[in-house]
């Protein structure tokens, strides 16, 4: 595919020069409209994160070179907000590969009703994040939540757990809630993966005499890895920079046990009104993510390649 | 349908599991609709009452007494609507203009879009919010419009140049002998031929837009300005545990039931926009 254009001579020439033209035109209104909600915001955030925001009289944003950036060095708050946020995204990313795979493999099944079943597994993705976080808080509530009914009905647990009101049990409210939500997008790309391993490949190993569970451990498992990958990529991006779902369900609370980065650099800039910190630190916030997504992309390239 | 006969301990272990992933998908969402209907006594019953006897419309009613929740639910709508036609607009002349590149090009240029999709949106809250205070637009629709098309734009340009590419070149070629420009073109064979695409794309952009809440908290403050997710937030009361469940419970109801719409609707559609760039990528 790369290839090709090489062989090929470039289109030289008034019609060829026309045409290069007409299609600078017609990307105009995406950079215009990216330019300006995107790029110049980017480049906004970053510089002001090397000011400091006075609020002597009125707010001032004074150049503090890498003296802001530095701050988070020894601000215990963000070195917590950057434990929360990776432990938030290993235990989201873990428990939504688990349940989509899960997923995928039924939806592969046919049967009467499948139809059905996919819609009802897509409906989680479409409900608005910030609104569920409320139904969550509901379904997680200490005295009259359906959690503690079901789990007290199913002898699981002996009393009520107050989930949102302890910070081990509160991370998992929130981590179940959003792997609710997310679940089917990973379950989605899982499963266009399945559907393109041939049939033949497990067909041949019917006939080899591989059993049902040797064929899902050693040939669609495997197989379905670089979708998983993909997939889950996306995934920890969007859960890196996590804010609605736990601004929603917990605050960040109790006592900033669940305090996201996000969170932290919203609360810096709206509450605190530390604009330059709520810069820094969310700019930080999106660089370890950039770092961590170059991480796995080579690890993932690399193995592909072994 | 011979493809369905299973050994009875597959057939039970099928049946297992979808019904614990139609449980695990709808319950939470079901436990809401029933909380919405359920009489207050119920709702604060321990052991819980699932079932509410008899159902009651109390909450709905004290919900649009106590809030404009029709002029969230109209500006959610709107909003949404235009940000959607806003992205379209421009994400189709963008994806035509890629379908005629280089691979090589047009590889990067999509690459490039997908970088910037991946940019968290606390990231652009804050320069964001000071261009809409410094335009004057706080509580504007148009401060949500514009950021909310723009954060469409990659997807919908990923999934638009994938279904312009389906479209045979010879029809293009047809088109442009037959004397249609560029626009032409896309009006009127482009966009009609990669009808499903436009509709995948169109889809996901709107969902996005009414689920987006972290722009809406920020940007409005007026009641009568706010979006759904902005406006449920203002519902609940000072803290956690003064909170009226049931008209909360009647709110996310309301406000979750056009999504759960579009997506029986259009389930097909949907899933096909999510996993076609995300596949071939």
């Amino acid at each position: 595919m790369s290839a090709l254009p090489r062989v090929l001579p470039a289109p030289r020439g008034p019609h060829a020069r026309r045409a290069r033209r007409e299609r600078a035109l017609l990307l105009v209104p995406v950079l215009l409209l990216l330019g300006l909600v995107v790029g110049l915001p980017a480049l906004r955030v970053v510089l002001l994160g090397f000011t400091r925001t006075e609020l002597a009289d009125g707010v001032r944003s004074v150049w503090a070179g890498l003296a802001t950036h530095a701050r988070t060095l020894h601000d215990g708050r963000f070195l917590s907000a950057l434990r929360n946020t990776a432990l938030f995204t290993g235990l989201s990313l873990l428990l939504e590969g688990t349940l989509g795979v899960a997923l995928a493999l039924l939806l592969h099944e046919r049967f009467p009703g499948r139809g059905a079943l996919r819609a009802a597994v897509l409906v989680p993705w479409a409900l608005p994040t910030s609104v569920m976080a409320l139904a969550w808080a509901w379904i997680f509530h200490d005295t009259f939540g359906m959690a503690n009914d079901l789990l007290e009905r199913l002898h699981l647990i002996g009393a009520p757990v107050a989930w949102l009101a302890q910070p081990g049990t509160a991370m998992a409210a929130v981590v179940i809630a959003d792997a609710w939500k997310t679940t089917p997008f990973v379950a989605l790309i899982v499963l266009a993966g399945l559907q393109g391993i041939p049939d033949e490949v497990h067909e041949a190993a019917r006939v080899d005499g591989a059993s049902a569970f040797q064929r899902l451990l050693r040939i669609t498992l495997p197989l379905l890895v670089p979708s998983l990958v993909v997939a889950l990529l996306f995934r920890a991006v969007q859960a890196w920079g996590a804010f609605d779902v736990v601004y929603v369900m917990t605050g960040g609370g109790p006592g900033g046990s669940t305090e996201t980065l996000s969170l932290y650099a919203y609360q810096s800039y709206f509450r605190y009104l530390d604009f330059g910190y709520g810069a820094a630190v969310a700019t930080q916030g999106m660089l370890l993510a950039l770092a961590l997504a170059a991480l796995v992309v080579r690890l993932a390239s690399r193995r592909e390649e072994a | 349908m011979t493809g369905f006969r299973r050994r009875p301990l597959a057939a039970a272990a099928l049946a297992v599991g979808v019904a614990l992933a139609a449980t695990w998908s709808l319950l939470p969402a079901a436990w809401q609709a029933l909380t919405a209907v359920k009489p207050d006594a119920q709702i604060t019953a321990v052991p819980a009452v699932w079932i509410p006897h008899p159902p009651t419309a109390a909450h709905v009613r004290a919900l649009w007494e106590r809030k404009p929740f029709g002029r969230y639910l109209a500006n959610s709508a709107g909003i949404s609507l235009c940000a959607t036609f806003l992205a379209l607009a421009a994400a189709a002349p963008a994806a035509a203009a890629l379908v005629r590149m280089r691979p090589r090009a047009r590889n990067r240029w999509l690459l490039g879009l997908l970088l910037v999709s991946l940019f968290p949106p606390i990231l652009l809250l804050f320069p964001l919010y000071e261009g809409v205070r410094a335009l004057g637009l706080v509580n504007s629709p148009l401060a949500l419009v514009l950021p909310y098309a723009a954060f469409g734009l990659p997807l919908a340009v990923w999934i638009l140049e994938a279904g312009f590419r389906e479209v045979p070149r010879e029809v293009e070629e047809a088109a442009t002998l037959d004397g249609l420009g560029p626009l032409g073109r896309l009006l009127r064979v482009q966009l009609p031929l990669a009808a499903p695409a436009v509709t995948a794309a169109a889809l996901l952009t709107f969902i996005a837009s009414w689920n987006e809440f972290l722009l809406a908290l920020s940007f409005t403050t007026r009641d009568r300005a706010k979006t759904v997710t902005a406006g449920i937030a203002s519902v609940s009361g000072a803290s956690l545990y003064e909170v009226p469940w049931g008209q909360l419970s009647a709110a996310i109801v309301l406000s979750t039931l056009p999504v759960i719409l579009l997506v029986l609707l259009f389930e097909r559609r949907i899933t096909s926009g999510l996993t076609g760039g995300a596949v071939k990528g």
